[in-house]
């Protein structure tokens, strides 16, 4: 059975995510990409890490893509956009260097070996994953919430500019 | 039959969504009906008088006049989207019922992370009354999903902030484990509800949770006096009705969060056979919401609609800045007893 709900869900996660890039209206794109997420989001959850799975649709799902689909709708934008000349060359960057992603993703796939099934030890509770960040990870930690800190006042800095 | 039930357990939990869900829908379908009833008292009117007595059966009314109406789709609107917007808002308001406890029994499943879990699936609501506002192709719909989305992602953030106080002297995302630790009383007589320690975070849970579900005062998504409907303005038939219906059922959700929250949700006396034992916890659960849908009717046929500029205001710097200093306040408590 959950296999069965893996595979399901994993595929509809990469037909998700390849349907972001070849759609060509931007509003599907965010759509497919809001699927992606909360298909993501159930893969969590067949491995018991219920927290993470919660947060994900809450954060990216929820609260990002909302934002994302409000941009979009207010620009409206016609279904050719005409920004693509302009990113031409980014074609020929792009294949290697995501040739050379899904190579680094296969080597370390192929290196690791596989972690023996803990069962019922809840690795994904919200006690332990407080626990690990707040003692084993509270460096890392404090540091992403500088940065967060830091690109919300400079979002402030420029929205304020002209006032 | 309960030892079948009781050995299999498939089968209780599909008893137990039959229930819910049969329970959830017809006390949805009333509570159109009290709201007519209710306000049409406060405004000197009978209300619905003619179907049925009382105007009971007024909602059966209501839903047959929407199965039969003509389902219009404008031209030129996004088809797809169009048809899988209402869909989408009534999905989510469905779903957050299957961890909700209405009962120390009657809970289709209690989830470790049931309180995040509500919360992720009502964020997700949104997305049903924004396509649904710009699949139209339309002005007052899509200032009203405009609208509508800027006001929830603001009001989204005090509500959430104001549970955190909660989640802090309760220790637990848990629903059912939230109803347990407010069990017992106080000096003998005052329940050991939430809302006696975050009485802060109850006021404001409560003002956030009626903006979230887009009520008046907070009904700029709507205002029919600018915008004709709102959203659902070219919506007609089954689909409007399915917004309707989803409305309904997050303002029931929302009730029964603040019921868990700070009213120690099913908790009350219990006494009698157990077959009473059994039924009490749900009554006194409903009674509780039913208090909230009251404040809610009473609120819309009493107060006047904010302003635009005042709702961002007060959900930006009044609300906001009031949660964060309750969590600030709860958590030095919390640290130094």
């Amino acid at each position: 059975m959950i296999q069965i709900l893996f595979f399901f869900f994993a595929a509809l996660a990469v037909g998700a995510a390849i349907n972001v890039l070849v759609q060509k209206h931007v509003l599907y794109s965010a759509l497919s990409l809001i699927l992606m997420l909360t298909s993501v989001s159930v893969l969590f959850i067949l491995l018991r890490a219920d927290f993470l799975a919660a947060i994900q649709v809450i954060v990216y799902a929820g609260a990002i893509m909302v934002l994302f689909v409000f941009v979009i709708m207010l620009l409206n934008l016609p279904r050719d956009e005409d920004g693509a000349d302009r990113l031409r060359w980014l074609k020929f960057i792009g294949i290697p260097l995501g040739l050379f992603f899904v190579s680094l993703v296969i080597a370390t796939l192929w290196n690791v070996e596989p972690a023996a099934a803990t069962g019922a030890t809840l690795v994904g509770s919200p006690q332990a994953i407080g626990q690990s960040l707040f003692t084993d990870f509270v460096l890392p930690f404090e540091a992403t919430s500088l940065l967060i800190l830091i690109a919300l006042m400079g979002a402030v800095v420029f929205a304020k500019k002209d006032l | 039959m309960i030892e079948y039930l009781t050995e299999n357990e498939l089968a209780l939990t599909l008893l137990k969504i039959v229930i819910i869900f049969g329970g959830v829908m017809g006390g949805v379908a009333y509570l159109s009906w009290l709201e007519r009833k209710l306000i049409a008292r406060v405004q000197m009117r009978p209300g619905p008088t003619r179907v049925g007595p009382f105007g009971l059966l007024q909602p059966i009314a209501d839903g047959l006049k929407f199965l039969f109406k003509e389902d219009v789709i404008p031209t030129g609107a996004n088809r797809f989207l169009y048809i899988a917007a209402p869909i989408l808002s009534l999905v989510p308001a469905l779903l957050s019922f299957s961890v909700i406890p209405f009962g120390p029994v009657l809970q289709v499943t209690d989830l470790s992370i049931g309180l995040l879990f509500i919360l992720a699936i009502t964020s997700l609501g949104v997305y049903g009354v924004v396509l649904g506002g710009w699949a139209s192709n339309s002005k007052y719909p899509l200032m009203g999903a405009m609208r509508s989305t800027a006001q929830m992602i603001s009001y989204e953030l005090s509500l959430t902030l104001s549970i955190v106080g909660v989640l802090m002297v309760s220790n637990t995302l848990s629903l059912a484990d939230l109803i347990t630790s407010q069990q017992g009383t106080w000096l003998g007589f005052i329940p050991r509800w939430n809302i006696f320690l975050q009485p802060v975070a109850f006021l404001i849970y409560v003002i956030s949770a009626i903006a979230e579900t887009n009520r008046l005062p907070f009904d700029l998504a709507e205002s029919e006096q600018e915008l004709v409907a709102g959203w659902h303005t070219e919506y007609s038939s089954m689909k409007f009705a399915m917004f309707m219906l989803a409305e309904y059922a997050n303002m029931v959700t929302v009730s029964a969060l603040a019921t868990i929250m700070f009213l120690g949700g099913w908790s009350g006396p219990v006494f009698g056979p157990p077959a009473l034992q059994l039924v009490l916890p749900v009554v006194w659960f409903t009674l509780k919401i039913t208090v909230f849908i009251f404040a809610y009717v009473l609120l819309r046929s009493t107060v006047p609609r904010f302003r635009y500029d005042q709702l961002m205001k007060f959900g930006w710097k009044v609300l906001l800045p009031l949660a964060l200093a309750n969590i600030l306040v709860t958590s030095f408590i919390v640290a130094i007893s």
